[in-house]
């Protein structure tokens, strides 16, 4: 089954079309990454499917539940209760983390699930404990964000969004404010999820990680997907614009 | 008139000033809250009453404000009010103008919140009010304690205002005693009391702070 699917996706800014039509499906255990240079649309389209942004047409659909569709020229978004349904099925993991400064780790993690999902603190506190012996930071379940490395925050973030059990897992560049070392940690991290089959929808600089994570890479440039393929697939495509894209990035490495 | 006399008279003038402050605050601080959500209006009409209202507060005299506040039901509007409207004036008065001055320090809290926060509440599924209450609030509040701490200081001594419609205030009594007895000392133990006062409140609002400096 298709978890998302985006049809025909528009998007723009004061006139500016960041998205130009953008169709995408990703179905159950894939993990699929969308690199491109910046401005290309790439973060745009990961809020718009997360409902950070709302998109100028097309369609949105989780599961098979529409969260919007288009009517006239306008998009239309579902019911407010049909989208609190819609929002447990995905988490979001931000480039700044935007963990909350005041709540310990463990709080960051369970609070949304005690006061938005109504399980049980006990019940939320044991699943939290389970994912930070996971992300290797059980000895960092009382301690403040402003007392982590960045690399340590990023894991609590994804222990946050993890601990809703989404179906999808999106990543707005994970890894984007982290230094090389850190960065690794966090990808190591998401290799892990991959290898689990967790549906996983990730916006990268990280080639290689890309290279080596993915089911499918999707190349964007312009707000519109110019290639897409399976890793071996990209890689070896004529596209001359990807191909020099892709030796910018070695070049760099 | 005997030192305890005066003392007891000051006394009775130094409860009412500590009533004033507590009042004010309980009063100004909440509504001052719901002032900065209606200057951050999308409704242009709300915006705008907002502004002219904070406007007006912060523009004019708080004495003025007071005098108005007191006499303008019964010389405006010919109603009678009774001895106790007093106090009741300058509660009011003191609670709308603080409330103004209390709306742009949340205003400025509040739009100093960085997006991120407000995102991650939302994918998370908390309600705007959840967001509000639980995300945002606890934050705002730790970031305003300095300005805040500056008002209420400011509110101490504006206390003494209460002296322009004759309520039996501290400073109302010094000023009476010192007239009546010539003598300067009211004047100093008023003097004294103020900056007591305001020394208790710098040292409660520094432990605030301390309690909430376990986070950046």
């Amino acid at each position: 089954m298709e978890l998302l699917e985006m049809q025909h996706v528009k998007k723009e800014f004061n006139g500016l079309k960041v998205l130009k039509d953008i169709s995408l499906s990703v179905s159950k255990g894939e993990v699929v990454s969308i690199i491109g240079p910046s401005g290309s649309g790439k973060s745009t389209l990961l809020r718009c499917a997360t409902m950070l942004e709302k998109m100028d047409g097309g369609s949105l659909t989780y599961m098979g539940e529409s969260a919007c569709w288009e009517e006239g020229d306008k998009c239309v978004y579902a019911s407010k209760a049909k989208l609190k349904e819609i929002h447990k099925c995905f988490g979001l993991v931000f480039q700044n983390f935007n963990l909350f400064p005041h709540y310990s780790v463990m709080k960051n993690i369970t609070d949304a699930l005690i006061s938005v999902d109504k399980i049980s603190k006990k019940e939320a506190e044991e699943r939290a404990l389970v994912l930070l012996a996971k992300l290797g930071l059980s000895d960092k379940k009382d301690a403040y964000p402003c007392q982590l490395s960045g690399g340590q925050q990023q894991r609590v973030s994804i222990a946050r969004a993890l601990a809703k059990q989404p179906q999808i897992l999106f990543f707005d560049e994970p890894t984007s404010a982290l230094d090389p070392e850190l960065t690794a940690e966090v990808l190591k991290v998401i290799k892990e999820l991959a290898k689990e089959h967790m549906t996983m929808i990730i916006v990268t600089h990280e080639m290689q990680f890309a290279k080596e994570v993915s089911d499918r890479i999707i190349f964007m440039e312009h707000g519109v997907i110019q290639a897409q393929g399976s890793p071996e697939e990209l890689f070896d495509m004529k596209n001359e614009r990807l191909k020099e894209f892709m030796g910018h990035l070695s070049g760099n490495l | 008139m005997s030192i305890q006399m005066m003392l007891l008279q000051l006394g009775k003038g130094m409860l009412v000033s500590v009533e004033i402050f507590a009042l004010t605050l309980l009063f100004s601080l909440p509504l001052g809250l719901f002032v900065s959500f209606g200057r951050m209006s999308k409704n242009g009409i709300v915006r705008g009453l907002t502004k002219a209202y904070i406007s007006l507060m912060r523009g004019t005299p708080l004495m003025l404000q007071l005098l108005i506040i007191y006499f303008g039901p019964s010389l405006l509007f010919k109603i009678r009010t009774g001895t106790e409207y007093r106090f009741v004036a300058v509660i009011i008065a003191f609670s709308i103008n603080y409330a103004a001055y209390f709306a742009e320090i949340y205003r400025s809290g509040i739009e100093s919140m960085p997006i991120g926060q407000y995102e991650a509440a939302k994918v998370l599924g908390y309600s705007k009010a959840q967001t509000f209450v639980k995300i945002i609030l606890p934050q705002v509040i730790k970031r305003i304690l300095p300005s805040v701490t500056n008002e209420i200081i400011t509110l101490v001594k504006d206390t003494s205002l209460a002296f322009a419609i004759a309520q039996a205030e501290m400073f109302t009594i010094a000023k009476q005693i010192a007239a009546a007895q010539t003598t300067i000392m009211p004047l100093m133990i008023a003097g004294v009391f103020y900056y007591v006062f305001n020394f208790i409140v710098a040292l409660v609002m520094e432990r605030v702070e301390k309690a909430l400096s376990y986070y950046r």
